[in-house]
């Protein structure tokens, strides 16, 4: 297919109906709106579900009934909506059914305000809910990739029965930009429902779809094959992109749009004569630790450039264990970082 | 299986949709009745290898373990979301929620009003015994006035805790609602009519007309501090005048519905 002018948004949302999407819940939030509102049209026109709901909370129980029921769905919001959504990403991912959500991530905390940040990084990646668990979290850096990784989301969260999230930023889903859509893949017939679905118990006993485990022994075995799940992808799932590391001396880190905006940093410092390059984490969770501990052999310094007070350097630096110095720039309130002002910040390495 | 001798009819048994497994319902409870009364009419209309249920959170958590149908266990209050989501999708299976008073009438509140007023096309079975009996009897949102629970010592003062919910009222004035009505399973009576209005409420679902739920009046022994019998004759004779029992909406299908022989 050729390439055409998406918006970022409307893109996601219609990436997900290439991909399969049988039903969307939401509720609108500034400024992921449009991924509703490209679903509240185009799924009509599919014939497939598309629900907007009364709250953030009855979005994901929704997408949480769907899932149970076998079926391939997926809801979005932005940080405030994100937060209503944990009591249920709690509960999903306990009971092991896939979900794609998006986060296009605005200023917080609190009501905050509706311009891009990147200040929900350690939700996602770390304190997405109460108990022990980790979604995947993906962070496209452009429309393409955007759309790229929703389709990977789908595929990522089925094969491992798990909680998929594209995390962006405001910016990410309002700019527009030329990408190109995959193909339309066919929905999945209800007939074909995975054997753990909750389809009606015809000709076998009945499934049960729970979280609820009231003996000890029972909750630690339950949390011992998650946490072997989630091994599985730390080992098979972790993606990156690198530029300019084989002889960088600097290395910056970061992801999303910070990342693409340190891809012209790179550029001009090398125009200057600075080894610099970059590493741009494409999943966040699991994050590229074992390539950062690597580069840290081979690097003078790292710096985090992101869009909050600081939540991925944590990563970086645990992956680094001290090996090499791990700075940080961030700006915050929505503010973008932009090159002419990270690039004193390697000069001064 | 028991055989049948030839000359003898069986009038009594199990009903298909309940599993074998003892409930953990403590005695006088009448969870039980309820979900015996459900599983009836799950096998009378012939629905249980499509019927999917949703537990809630409450003294019934483990509902599913009862029931002979698929089923999920959802966070608290949140049924009536998941339903939708997953009858959405299912189009062609039978949804059922089961809530009790804190999970439908507190935590739930928002929940079931909007999958009431969308006219969503499952069915809930509300158990109204006016108290969180899991957690140990505190006062719920249908705990009558002046009623003592651990939470409300010197019982209900509605000048601070405001006043008892009318479910069925409020939902049967939504006009997503095709059937609501409020039973009680204090009496043979009582437990006859519940299950006509179960039956009713499946079939309002089945036909595609709309919402329907069945609020059932009930009874928690061990909270209240009573015996079985005592608590049926307590709840009879406060929480029936306060509660009234009868349908609060009955659309003209559903009313079609209910004369068919």
């Amino acid at each position: 297919m050729a390439k055409e002018l998406w918006e970022g948004n409307a893109a996601i949302a219609e990436a997900a109906i290439r991909a399969g999407v049988e039903a969307y819940f939401g509720y609108p939030i500034t400024p992921q709106t449009e991924v509703l509102e490209h679903f509240s049209h185009r799924m009509l026109e599919e014939g497939r579900v598309f629900l907007q709901a009364e709250s953030e909370l009855a979005s994901i129980n929704m997408v949480y009934g769907a899932a149970c029921a076998g079926a391939r769905v997926m809801t979005s919001s932005s940080s405030p909506g994100i937060s209503l959504m944990q009591e249920g990403l709690s509960y999903i991912a306990c009971s092991e059914v896939p979900v794609v959500i998006g986060n296009i991530m605005r200023g917080g905390p609190g009501l905050g305000n509706i311009a891009p940040s990147q200040g929900d990084y350690l939700q996602a990646v770390k304190t997405t809910g109460h108990g022990d668990f980790h979604m995947i979290v993906l962070a496209p850096g452009n429309i393409q990739e955007a759309i790229d990784l929703i389709v990977l989301a789908f595929d990522l969260a089925d094969k491992y029965r798990t909680i998929a999230m594209i995390l962006a930023d405001g910016s990410l889903g309002q700019m527009m930009e030329p990408a190109e859509m995959p193909p339309m893949r066919p929905v999945r017939p209800a007939s074909e429902r995975a054997a753990w679905a909750l389809t009606g118990a015809k000709g076998r006993q009945p499934n049960i779809i729970t979280s609820l485990y009231l003996v000890e022994e029972e909750m630690e075995q339950v949390n011992l094959r998650l946490q072997a799940k989630l091994k599985e992808i730390a080992a098979n799932e972790v993606r990156w992109k690198e530029y300019e590391t084989d002889d960088a001396e600097v290395l910056l880190v970061a992801f999303g749009t910070v990342g693409r905006i340190c891809q012209t940093v790179v550029r001009e410092a090398r125009r200057k004569g600075l080894r610099v390059g970059l590493l741009r984490p494409i999943t966040v969770w699991p994050f590229p630790s074992a390539r950062l501990a690597e580069l840290s052999r081979q690097v003078r310094a790292m710096l985090a450039v992101e869009m909050s007070a600081g939540q991925m350097v944590e990563d970086v630096r645990l992956a680094v264990e001290g090996r090499c110095p791990v700075h940080f720039y961030g700006r915050m309130g929505g503010i973008i970082p932009l090159p002419d002002e990270i690039l004193p910040q390697v000069e001064r390495l | 299986m028991i055989e049948i001798p030839a000359d003898m009819e069986l009038v009594y048994k199990r009903p298909e949709s309940l599993t074998l497994a003892h409930t953990h319902y403590c005695p006088g409870c009448t969870h039980g009745i309820i979900h015996r009364l459900i599983a009836e009419v799950l096998d009378e209309l012939g629905v249980r290898e499509r019927t999917i249920g949703i537990a809630p959170v409450g003294c019934s958590v483990l509902a599913y373990y009862y029931f002979n149908v698929d089923m999920a266990e959802a966070a608290h209050g949140r049924a009536p979301a998941m339903a939708t989501g997953l009858k959405r999708v299912s189009p062609d299976k039978v949804v059922f929620t089961y809530q009790g008073d804190g999970d439908l009438a507190a935590i739930g509140t928002n929940e079931i009003i909007h999958a009431a007023n969308r006219g969503e096309l499952f069915t809930t079975i509300f158990v109204n015994n006016a108290i969180y009996g899991m957690t140990g009897g505190q006062m719920a949102p249908t705990t009558l006035p002046g009623q003592v629970s651990t939470s409300s010592p010197q019982g209900r003062d509605v000048r601070i805790a405001g006043y008892p919910l009318h479910v069925a009222e409020m939902i049967g004035g939504l006009a997503g609602a095709a059937y609501i009505t409020r039973q009680a399973v204090l009496d043979v009576r009582g437990i006859r009519r519940t299950r006509k209005a179960i039956k009713t409420a499946f079939r309002t679902q089945i036909e595609g007309l709309g919402f329907s739920l069945v609020e059932i009046i009930s009874t928690c022994p061990t909270n209240w501090h009573m015996g079985p019998l005592e608590a049926l004759k307590w709840a009879g004779e406060n929480m029936v005048p306060y509660y009234p029992l009868g349908d609060t909406k009955v659309t003209d299908q559903v009313r079609a519905l209910m004369e068919e022989k």
